[in-house]
């Protein structure tokens, strides 16, 4: 006899040691998410994927599946928690759509489409902040980055290298790269580094390909995040 | 519908008049328009200040300058409903970055240092309207109603949020509709 878990009235299998996010993507339900892939340790930083367990408010990333969980996903109030959350993510960094290469990619932008997102609603910070470009192949711009420490994880897991952490809290938190001099140059990513590629935004850029796909003909121009998700993170968990 | 037409005043503030092209981009929609939409003050009529029973009121651009904050005041005194027009209007756009560097920096490459310059000074004319310190979105002045993302967005986009509109419904923009970029 499977173990079941309910979601918005599904019965839905699981298997023991898997997470509310692992159980829903196998069965195919998308859980608004950006922090969080499959192919890495679940952080549970970025909140989209607040789940009510119970009538209790719970990561669906982090928490494990268990009998007897009746799980709501979508609702409004869920939903416009999670609008609020990405409008803050926008506010807080830079994100101009127009000028950014990855307009279209970008996972952050495909979320706010997918929560029928079409302003930023708190005032914008305005905050300075800085580029590194001094990589041969690979650009960080921190007006974008959401700290959702893909990099840092992919960094860690599959480079089996060290190049990326979060430093300091609150509003001074940062992406900072483990080198000498702080520049990216100076550390050891190479441009075939998973962690190079993960940036569900467009903090993290390979150069000389960001127009290569045109504005119009990218993943989420015509597609919406959770079909092209349940691909990609859905059943085999293959990325 | 009534025979009284619908009053439509729209302006751009810090933008580029990208969206007002894209609006024409109606193109012969526009005769179709116009039978239920008479526009007020536009820069496509030249009337100069709002009529106080505007209905709707299009706002491409952001607010960088004291001038577009009492346009902007303006505006949502006299309309009904208030629209953000395009990703300046929503974020600040373009003109937003210039939020990263100070006022006088800027003054002083575009008017002093930079390269071709003749007879450098700072334009001080009492006429000109004062830069603000940060170029702003529109929501952070007034209360927006409704939000046309885009950079800019389709002349698609205005025809199904005015359709709607004209017809009573709540405007909703479907998926290949919304775009930040």
């Amino acid at each position: 006899m499977n173990k079941t878990i309910v979601i918005d009235g599904k019965v839905i299998p699981f298997q023991d040691g898997q997470t509310i996010m692992e159980a829903a993507a196998e069965a195919g339900i998308y859980i608004a998410h950006l922090c969080h892939n499959p192919q890495f340790t679940p952080h549970g930083s970025c909140k989209l994927c607040t789940v009510k367990v119970n009538g209790r408010n719970c990561s669906a990333c982090t928490f494990p599946a268990s009998e007897g969980q009746n799980i709501t996903n979508i609702s409004k109030e869920l939903n416009d928690d999670r609008e609020k959350i990405t409008q803050m993510l926008f506010v807080e960094g830079n994100h101009f759509c127009p000028s950014c290469e990855k307009t279209g990619n970008c996972n952050l932008q495909a979320v706010a489409y997918h929560l029928g997102m079409t302003d930023n609603h708190f005032p914008h910070f305005f905050e300075n902040r800085e580029v590194d470009a001094s990589h041969p192949d690979v650009m960080i711009d921190h007006n974008r980055c959401i700290f959702c420490t893909l990099c840092v994880r992919a960094s860690q897991e599959v480079d089996s290298k060290n190049v990326f952490a979060i430093s300091g809290r609150g509003l001074e938190k940062r992406l900072v790269v483990n080198s000498e001099s702080g520049l990216l140059k100076d550390s050891d990513l190479d441009v075939n580094d998973c962690a190079a590629h993960i940036c569900p935004t467009g903090a993290i850029l390979i150069k000389r390909t960001g127009y290569k796909v045109p504005i119009g003909q990218r993943i989420f121009d015509h597609a919406h995040i959770d079909t092209v998700t349940l691909a990609n993170e859905g059943a085999s968990h293959d990325e | 519908m009534t025979n009284k037409k619908v009053k439509v005043a729209t302006v751009s503030l810090a933008g580029c008049f990208g969206c007002h092209m894209s609006f024409l981009d109606l193109d012969e929609r526009l005769v179709e328009l116009v039978e239920h939409v008479e526009f007020d003050r536009s820069p496509l009529t030249d009337i100069e200040h709002c009529s106080a029973d505007c209905d709707i009121g299009l706002i491409e651009g952001g607010v960088c300058n004291s001038e577009n904050v009492h346009v902007l005041r303006e505006f949502r005194k006299n309309c009904k409903i208030l629209v953000a027009v395009g990703a300046c209007a929503i974020n600040g756009g373009l003109p937003a970055m210039r939020n990263h560097i100070s006022l006088e920096d800027c003054l002083n490459e575009a008017y002093v240092h930079g390269i071709g310059v003749e007879n450098p000074q700072i334009p001080n004319d009492v006429e000109l309207p004062l830069l603000l310190d940060k170029v702003h979105p529109i929501h952070e002045v007034v209360k927006i109603d409704y939000f046309l993302p885009g950079c800019p967005p389709s002349a698609d986009v205005f025809w199904k949020f005015l359709t709607d509109l004209l017809a009573g419904r709540e405007p909703s923009l479907n998926y290949e509709l919304v775009h930040f970029d």
